[in-house]
């Protein structure tokens, strides 16, 4: 696959504009998760993801192409949705369950027009309540789980899209992880 | 719930993927007889799979026509203006380079009047400037876009810019003693654009060295 992408990058820099739909089709639900795990919302993590993608297109010319092209996109991502959660209020904290929540719960109300079973339905709210307990961490621990969260980067390869040493994504990701199980044991 | 820090870190270890067969041997072992380590890392691994999950965490159908109608289609002005970007020591020097010329042009063409450093006693007539007779012009003049003629004195040296110096006899410009009836000091002249620009040169580091001189303490 990293192949084929990096056939499209050359492409895009080329100046065919169309190759860049391949890049995005390839990544887009990887940086989404990335981007509604940290900031806990459908649609600004939507917009996030989206303007994510237009800033590597108008700056791929300053990507390097013997690195790996994921990890420079996640950093974008994950340096928009930083900078997203700080413009927010300090009270943050405090709204932040009830956004993780507000997003979840108007899901979960349009999943419940079907009429699921309930074990499903039980599914759904826990699924909110992971969001949110997820949200709730600091944002230092946040962003650092939730990459690992993704499944896909080496510890290694987080510490470059954050820019900080391997040490510290191995701490942060298990304090997170600590306080994430603490939230979640009784669910 | 008391077991050492170490098996916790081995559990968290064993989640990244990165134990050893020794440390995972270790931990199996240990989880093999502690029930409270069995609970707490059953927890952690719970928590993993639960923050993981992926389904239904899915980008809008919109999504990618979004991005695609949302980029500049025109990539080849970005190329263009990447060149800069990637070349900043050569747009600087052509930036400058482009000021320096077209301020030294339009300085150089900016006007075609006679003017004359210093106005005192000096008159302009028909594109010559002239000192009278009995005036002593005190110090330097800098004659622009005109001829001089001096009938008086000038206690200084003389630029002409874009002008010749007119004598009784016009055949020739005067040298040395016949020069000095006039002008106490030396006669530049500048005609061609390339001493314009010497001249200019000149100045500046004549300006930078008596910049110097004053600050020095002597």
């Amino acid at each position: 696959m990293e192949t084929i992408i990096k056939e499209r990058i050359k492409e895009v820099k080329k100046g065919n504009a169309q190759a860049f739909e391949d890049i995005v089709s390839f990544y887009q639900n990887k940086v989404y998760f990335i981007c509604f795990r940290m900031i806990g919302n459908k649609q600004e993590a939507e917009d996030l993801a989206q303007e994510a993608f237009i800033r590597a297109y108008t700056n791929l010319d300053s990507f390097d192409e013997r690195r790996k092209f994921s990890t420079w996109l996640y950093r974008i991502a994950t340096n928009l949705t930083i900078d997203r959660i700080r413009k927010k209020k300090p009270d943050y904290y405090l709204d932040a369950e009830i956004r993780g929540t507000d997003g979840l719960d108007m899901y979960d109300q349009l999943a419940m027009d079907e009429a699921l079973p309930e074990e499903q339905v039980e599914n759904l709210e826990l699924r909110g309540y992971i969001q949110t307990e997820i949200t709730a961490l600091p944002p230092k621990y946040r962003s650092v789980i939730v990459l690992r969260f993704l499944e896909e980067l080496s510890l290694q390869e987080i510490s470059e899209v954050l820019d900080m040493p391997v040490g510290t994504v191995k701490t942060r990701i298990h304090r997170g992880r600590e306080i994430l199980r603490t939230k979640l044991r009784h669910v | 719930m008391r077991c050492e820090k170490d098996i916790i870190y081995l559990m968290h270890k064993y989640l990244d993927e990165a134990l050893t067969d020794e440390e995972q041997r270790i931990l199996s072992n240990h989880l093999q007889r502690c029930e409270d380590c069995q609970r707490h890392f059953h927890e952690l691994k719970r928590t993993d799979t639960l923050a993981s999950d992926k389904s239904k965490i899915t980008t809008s159908r919109s999504f990618t026509d979004s991005v695609m109608s949302n980029i500049p289609q025109n990539k080849n002005r970005a190329s263009w203006l990447g060149w800069f970007r990637h070349h900043p020591l050569v747009s600087a020097a052509a930036v400058f380079m482009l000021l320096m010329v077209s301020g030294i042009f339009s300085a150089w063409n900016q006007d075609s009047q006679v003017t004359v450093s210093k106005q005192e006693g000096v008159v302009i007539e028909e594109g010559t400037v002239v000192v009278p007779k009995d005036v002593v012009v005190d110090g330097d003049l800098v004659v622009r876009n005109g001829d001089l003629r001096v009938d008086g004195h000038i206690d200084g040296d003389v630029t002409l810019i874009n002008g010749q110096f007119i004598d009784d006899d016009p055949s020739e410009a005067p040298e040395g003693e016949e020069l000095q009836a006039y002008v106490s000091g030396e006669l530049n002249y500048v005609n061609q654009i390339f001493e314009w620009v010497w001249y200019h040169a000149k100045n500046f580091v004549g300006e930078v060295f008596s910049m110097q001189e004053k600050e020095s303490p002597e």
